[in-house]
């Protein structure tokens, strides 16, 4: 009993802050999403109101749904297998190339928010680098405003997005395939293991499945919460919605328009999406190399 | 007997599809080099190449006249930019430690003590992977005004001590460390505080290195949130995103701005990289 106080000294200062800033803020939200409340005035409990004012009689909300569909449907598996595919190429590289290209991969992450770089480049003007190309190649005659069209808009922000998106989930993968274990590879070649294909299948990604679940927690929440790039690239809010997420309309609503109740069923709803999306995507990992 | 090794491993290559492969590499390693290396040769651009029609990719005679520019630029501003980089600074460094201090501290016990109620502890850090801050964002602000805390740097420093992530990699780090050398250190009468600093800490140096990484990225691309209003503790982030707004004129000096954003977080995972990695191995998921 002695030796136990003293793990929770060493416990207690982190799960404090832990509960504090990320256990009792999700409590409070869902608690709030079932009231009107403007910062104002105290609370009013209204139920389920704004849950059915949210998916019934908002269509800006659907709107931003639906982008929010897209952009993790397209980014979601794409940034998760591109993780997966760069760092298992990577894999097979010498020592000192690979610790270069890892770097290359990794480094958009890295560098703090310097994505603005993608404003320079989809400009509307004709200094703007996409356009002054495609001039000069003379694909178009006069500049292409990208990022007021919508049109282009949301295909760029998924550009974007993937570029950033080689992070955690992709070091996670490098390690990972660096820990597996060699001999397997040589019991494979004598059971009839042919090409790197059935090596991947059968060996690989069998051997690194905890990796894989790992990433997929960390692709999925960052796929659904497309936001930052968004407004910063497109502007908030954006032209007819064309880059309106879940997020941009919690911000909408939470920070502008202050209705902190519709703005908690938002991010309750959010919250829900990701929990599910985790655990069907898992269940699905589970299976992988059967 | 390293070459045999190889060459064994390679058994199962055809070279067409390795030539393959190295394309589709070389080209997406330059979809995401490109635009970082026409950021840097921005910043390095005299005025005049700035604005060449059609743009150019490399810098023909660098200058540093945008560095100059730019503390030229926010010395007339509200605080010079030095300030912008000290808070930057500070709340990277504040949060950065005190995140490994306590994220180790609480890690130990989970991973190396099965004492009641650990499973449950664990998997609830597993859940809060699972959402995105925006979630917490209007309660937390809520609790910042009731604590008082709002505008002050550690509205931004202290949460960030408690970010799951980092608590979740130390700990799966942490089991691999055998039992064996902890009931050696126990036997030798150290008690769990000396145990864990002394003995637990520094075998786990490649992951605190990793959260170091980690906690970098997240709170050196930091505005401060919507907890920050005062102008004497914005970020670098902050100051980048006004200099930004300037648009074209200013395209030379934002670019200075993002070189400097950009060259801390990378020069630490070089000299970091290979300890990352040990540490990401241990990163997974068993179910």
């Amino acid at each position: 009993m002695k030796r136990d106080k003293h793990l929770f000294v060493l416990l207690i200062p982190y799960m404090a802050l832990f509960l504090l800033f990320t256990v009792l803020p999700v409590i409070i939200s869902i608690f709030f999403s079932f009231t009107y409340f403007n910062m104002l005035e105290f609370p009013r409990w209204v139920g389920w109101e704004n849950y059915s004012k949210l998916l019934w009689d908002d269509d800006v909300f659907l709107i931003g749904l639906k982008n929010t569909l897209i952009f993790a449907v397209i980014t979601g598996p794409v940034s998760y297998i591109a993780c997966f595919v760069f760092a298992w190429l990577i894999n097979e590289l010498n020592p000192k190339i690979r610790a270069f290209m890892t770097l290359v991969f990794f480094a958009p992450s890295i560098s703090g928010n310097i994505f603005f770089i993608w404003q320079v480049i989809f400009s509307g003007d004709s200094y703007g680098i996409m356009n002054g190309l495609l001039m000069k190649l003379g694909f178009i005659y006069e500049p292409i405003l990208w990022l007021q069209n919508p049109d282009y808009m949301l295909k760029i922000i998924i550009i974007v997005q993937l570029w950033l998106s080689l992070g955690t989930s992709f070091l996670a993968f490098i390690a990972g395939l660096q820990t597996v274990d060699r001999t397997l590879y040589e019991a494979g070649a004598v059971d009839g293991v042919k090409n790197r294909w059935q090596e991947l299948w059968f060996i690989t990604l069998p051997s690194m499945r905890p990796q894989l679940m790992f990433g997929a927690v960390i692709q999925i929440t960052s796929s659904l919460a497309v936001a930052e790039v968004a407004m910063a690239l497109a502007g908030f809010p954006s032209v007819q919605y064309g880059a309106h997420t879940v997020v941009t309309h919690l911000v909408d609503y939470g920070t502008i328009r202050f209705e902190m109740g519709y703005a908690s069923a938002i991010a309750t709803v959010l919250f829900m999406l990701m929990l599910g999306t985790n655990l069907a995507v898992q269940k699905l990992l589970k299976r992988v190399g059967e | 007997m390293k070459l045999a090794m190889r060459l064994r491993r390679r058994v199962n290559r055809s070279w067409q599809v390795d030539i393959v492969l190295l394309l589709v590499l070389g080209l997406f390693g330059s979809f995401m080099a490109v635009p970082l290396i026409y950021v840097i040769n921005n910043a390095f651009k005299p005025l005049d190449e700035l604005f060449i029609f059609p743009p150019t990719l490399f810098v023909r005679n660098a200058t540093l006249e945008n560095f100059a520019d730019l503390f030229q630029v926010m010395k007339n501003s509200w605080v010079p930019f030095s300030r912008y980089i000290f808070n930057t600074f500070f709340i990277t460094a504040a949060g950065t430690v005190g995140h490994i201090l306590l994220a180790s501290a609480a890690a130990y016990p989970l991973a190396k003590h099965k004492f009641r109620g650990h499973k449950m502890l664990f998997t609830v850090i597993v859940l809060s992977l699972m959402f995105s801050p925006h979630v917490t964002a209007i309660p937390n602000y809520m609790i910042m005004s009731v604590l008082g805390w709002m505008d002050s740097y550690q509205a931004v420093i202290v949460p960030a001590f408690a970010y799951p992530l980092g608590l979740y990699l130390m700990k799966q780090f942490m089991e691999q460390i055998p039992d064996a050398l902890l009931e050696a250190a126990k036997i030798d009468g150290a008690s769990e505080y000396r145990i864990f600093w002394q003995v637990v800490m520094p075998l786990v140096k490649p992951a605190w290195l990793t959260l170091l990484i980690l906690m970098l990225q997240m709170l050196w691309g930091t505005d401060g949130g919507s907890f920050i209003y005062s102008e004497q503790l914005k970020t670098m982030h902050y100051a980048m995103g006004q200099i930004i707004q300037g648009g074209i004129a200013r395209a030379g000096v934002g670019a200075a701005v993002a070189v400097i954003m950009m060259v801390v977080p990378i020069v630490t995972f070089i000299f970091s990289q290979s300890n990352v990695i040990q540490t990401m191995a241990s990163s997974g998921m068993k179910d």
